[in-house]
C-alpha cells in the first residue's frame, strides 16, 4: 500500500500534504457545516421528502472524513529523503517554480 | 422565487468557496514548494493505486459523464448503462491487460509522438491537426455547461455567462490550479460522489424507490403524446437490446450496433488513445502499477452510472419541465435558455430535491468538473499546438522562452476559440449526441490506425495518414447524410454508425495502401511494433511475487465478472 522503507535518519512524515489528510479536511469542513445547516436551518422538507438531508450527508461526511484522516494516523506516508521532483510542465501556462531567465 | 433558475443562497455559496479556496491554495503551495511532501506527492512516483486509480477515472468524470450521461438517462433509460458496462469497463481493462505494457516498455508519451515515430511526418500532421481540432470542440463542450451552470445560478444571459465562465477557467490555468492535476481530480472525485448520491437516494425517495421509478416511467410513457418520441417503457427498463439507444429496429442490428459500435470502436478507442488519461497510470513507478491503475479504476467506474443515470431517470418522471418535455412540449427556462433540454435533467432535479446547503456542495462538484474537464482540453491543445504544430513545422530552433510565450498566447486564444465552439455544443438538445459524434470524427480512425500499426508491422507510412484522412471524412459523410435525412437513426445511432464507418474505412484502406507502398525497415520499429519490442520489455520482473489481490490479471478478472453480472441483471 503506502509504506515506504524507512531510512536510518529520523523518517519525515507527509503529514498535511498526505493527499488523505486533504481529502479529510475538505469533506470534515463540508460535513460540520451540513450537519449544522440541517440542526439550524430550514428542513425544506417538501423538497426531499421529510429527510433532513443535511443533517444526514453532513454527519456522513465526518465519519468518512475521520475515516480518512484516521487512515493517514495508523499507515503514514513516509518521505524518502530523495525522489524525483516533478519538472515544470513548460506547456502548461501556470506560473513557474522558477522563473525562466529573462534576456 | 427569484427569477434564476436555481435559488442558491449564502450557504451555497459558502460551500462553493471552500472548495475553490482549497484547489487555489494547492495549486499555490505546489509552485512554491513549500514543502518536501508535496513535491513528493506531485512527482507521481509511489503513489498509491488508489489515487492513481481514482484520478484516472476522476480526468473523465467531468462533461460527458455528469451531464451527458445523465441527459441521455432522462431521455432513453437504463441502455444508457451500456456506456459503462459495455463501453468503458471492458475498455479499461483491455487497456490495462494488453495495451498498457507496450505503452509503458516503448515509453510513448503522447499519441502524435507515436504516429511521428512509427509513421512520419504525414500521419503526425494530420493526427496533431485533428487532436487540436478535437480538443477545441469538447472545450466548447465543457464551457457550454459551465455557463448553463453560471446561467442557471445567476440569471445572465448565456452570451455573459459563457465569457466569464472562460475568464473564470483560464485565471483557474493561470494560478496554477492545473499544476496539482492529481490532488484536484481525487478531491472533485470525492466532492462529485458526496453530492450525487444524496441527490440520487432523495429523488429515488421522492419517487418511491425503484418500483416507484419504474412504475412511473410505465405510466409517463404508456400516456405519452404521439407527437413525443419518447421510447417505450421496455426500451427504457431493460439495458438490451437497447433499441433506444441504437436507433435500430431490429434487436439484433441493435446488440451489433451497440458491442461493435459503441463497445469496441467508441469505447477502446476513447480510452485506449486516450493520453490525457493514459498519463495518470504511466505516472507510476513500474509496469505492474500502470497496469493495475485502469483495472483499480474499473470497480468505481462500474458504480458512477447509479449516481450519473439514475438521476436522469428520476428528473425525467418528477420534474415538471422534463415530464413536459419528454411528452413532446417545448417548455420554457433550462440553463440555455432556449427553451429546456435534456442536458438540464440534473440541474432541474437538483433545484426541485436539494435543499440549500447540499445544493451548494452539488454545484461546487459540478463546477469543478467542468472547470477542470475544460483546463485539460485547453492545456492538450496548447501543447500540441507549441510543440508537435508550432516547433515542428513553423518555427523550429528557437529559445524555450518563446514557446513558452506561444504557449501562453495558444491558452488565450483556445479560450476565446472555445467561447465559439460552445455555441455548436448549445445547438444540441442532448449534448452526448454531440460528444459522441465528435469521437466517432476523430478517435474511431485514430485508434485502427494506432491498433494496426501496432500489431502489423507491414502498415506504411503512407497508410497511415491515408486511413486517417479516409476514416475521418467518411465518419463526416455519413454524419452530414443523416442531417441531410437520407436515413434515420434515433439516439446515439447515428454516432456509432459513423463510428464504425470510420474504423472499416480506415483498416480496409491502411491495408491496401500498405500493400502497395514501401514499409520501414524492422529495425526502426522497435518499441513502435509490438513483434518488434523485446519482452523484457513488456514484463514487470516482480508481479509473480506479490500476493493475488496485487497482481494484474487476477484484479481485471475480478472487475469482468462484475461487469458480466451487471449486465445481466438490468
Amino acid at each position: 500500500m503506502t509504506e515506504k522503507s524507512e531510512t536510518a535518519a529520523a523518517p519525515h512524515k507527509a503529514g498535511a500534504f498526505d493527499i488523505r489528510n486533504i481529502i479529510g479536511a475538505l469533506l470534515g469542513i463540508y460535513g460540520v457545516i451540513l450537519a449544522l445547516a440541517g440542526l439550524l436551518g430550514e428542513h425544506e422538507p417538501e423538497k426531499t421528502g421529510g429527510v433532513n438531508a443535511n443533517l444526514w450527508t453532513g454527519l456522513a461526511l465526518v465519519v468518512v472524513a475521520l475515516g480518512f484522516i484516521g487512515w493517514a494516523r495508523w499507515r503514514p506516508v513516509v518521505v524518502p529523503d530523495d525522489f524525483d521532483r516533478p519538472d515544470d510542465d513548460p506547456t502548461r501556462p501556470a506560473p513557474q517554480r522558477k522563473r525562466p531567465p529573462s534576456h | 422565487m427569484s427569477d434564476t433558475l436555481i435559488d442558491a443562497n449564502w450557504l451555497d455559496y459558502l460551500l462553493v468557496a471552500i472548495y475553490f479556496g482549497f484547489v487555489l491554495g494547492i495549486g499555490v503551495m505546489a509552485r512554491r514548494s513549500v514543502s518536501d511532501s508535496i513535491d513528493f506527492f506531485l512527482s507521481g512516483r509511489s503513489l498509491p493505486a488508489w489515487v492513481t486509480g481514482l484520478a484516472f477515472i476522476s480526468a473523465n468524470l467531468g462533461a460527458v459523464e455528469i451531464m451527458g450521461m445523465s441527459a441521455n438517462g432522462a431521455e432513453l433509460g437504463l441502455p444508457t448503462f451500456h456506456y459503462f458496462w459495455v463501453g468503458a469497463v471492458p475498455a479499461m481493462l483491455f487497456l490495462g491487460v494488453v495495451m498498457m505494457p507496450f505503452y509503458y516498455g516503448s515509453k510513448v508519451r503522447s499519441v502524435p509522438e507515436f504516429m511521428f515515430r512509427r509513421f512520419g511526418t504525414g500521419a503526425h500532421l494530420v493526427n496533431a491537426i485533428s487532436f487540436a481540432v478535437a480538443q477545441l470542440l469538447i472545450a466548447g463542450v465543457n464551457l457550454a455547461l459551465l455557463a448553463g451552470i453560471v446561467r442557471a445560478l445567476l440569471g445572465w444571459p448565456i452570451w455573459v455567462s459563457l465569457i466569464v465562465a472562460g475568464a473564470v477557467v483560464l485565471s483557474y490555468i493561470t494560478l496554477g490550479g492545473l499544476s496539482a492535476a492529481i490532488y484536484n481530480e481525487v478531491l472533485q472525485f470525492f466532492v462529485i460522489v458526496a453530492s450525487l448520491v444524496p441527490l440520487t437516494l432523495i429523488g429515488l425517495h421522492r419517487v418511491g424507490g425503484w418500483d416507484g421509478l419504474t412504475d412511473k416511467i410505465t405510466a409517463a410513457s404508456a400516456g405519452a403524446a404521439s407527437a413525443s418520441e419518447a421510447p417505450p417503457a421496455a426500451d427504457q427498463l431493460n439495458a438490451w437490446p437497447g433499441q433506444a439507444l441504437s436507433g435500430f429496429d431490429s434487436p439484433l442490428l441493435s446488440v451489433i450496433g451497440i458491442v461493435f459500435g459503441l463497445g469496441f470502436v467508441l469505447s477502446f478507442g476513447y480510452w485506449t488513445t486516450n493520453f490525457v488519461e493514459v498519463q495518470r497510470a504511466m505516472a507510476s513507478d513500474s509496469i505492474s502499477a500502470a497496469r493495475k491503475t485502469p483495472i483499480i479504476g474499473s470497480f468505481p467506474k462500474m458504480f458512477v452510472p447509479f449516481i450519473v443515470i439514475v438521476p436522469g431517470m428520476i428528473s425525467a418522471v418528477l420534474v415538471k419541465e422534463m415530464i413536459d418535455l419528454k411528452n413532446g412540449g417545448s417548455p420554457e427556462g433550462g440553463a440555455s435558455g432556449e427553451g429546456v433540454a435534456y442536458n438540464d435533467a440534473l440541474l432541474l432535479l437538483m433545484r426541485d430535491v436539494l435543499p440549500n446547503g447540499l445544493l451548494g456542495l452539488a454545484i461546487a462538484g459540478l463546477l469543478a468538473a467542468f472547470m477542470a474537464g475544460m483546463a485539460a482540453n485547453i492545456s492538450a491543445f496548447n501543447t500540441v499546438f507549441s510543440y508537435d504544430l508550432w516547433q515542428r513545422y513553423i518555427r523550429k530552433d528557437h529559445s524555450d522562452d518563446y514557446y513558452l510565450r506561444i504557449g501562453r498566447l495558444a491558452t488565450v486564444a483556445a479560450t476565446v476559440i472555445a467561447i465559439f465552439t460552445a455555441q455548436i455544443a448549445l445547438g444540441y438538445d442532448n449534448v452526448m449526441n454531440y460528444l459522441q459524434t465528435l469521437f466517432g470524427f476523430f478517435n474511431a480512425p485514430l485508434f485502427a490506425t494506432f491498433i494496426l500499426g501496432m500489431f502489423w508491422k507491414r502498415m506504411t507510412p503512407t497508410a497511415g495518414w491515408v486511413g486517417l484522412v479516409a476514416g475521418t471524412l467518411s465518419a463526416i459523410a455519413v454524419d452530414r447524410t443523416a442531417a441531410a435525412g437520407v436515413f434515420e437513426l434515433s439516439g446515439q445511432g447515428v454516432a456509432f454508425l459513423a463510428a464504425s464507418v470510420a474504423f472499416v474505412v480506415d483498416i480496409v484502406l491502411s491495408v491496401v495502401v500498405s500493400l502497395v507502398t514501401k514499409p520501414k525497415p524492422a529495425s526502426e520499429l522497435k518499441g513502435l511494433v509490438y513483434s518488434e519490442t523485446p519482452r523484457e520489455d513488456r514484463t514487470d520482473p516482480h508481479e509473480a511475487s506479490y500476493p493475488w489481490y496485487r497482481r494484474t490479471i487476477p484484479l481485471a478478472s475480478i472487475s469482468l465478472a462484475m461487469v458480466i453480472v451487471l449486465n445481466f441483471a438490468f
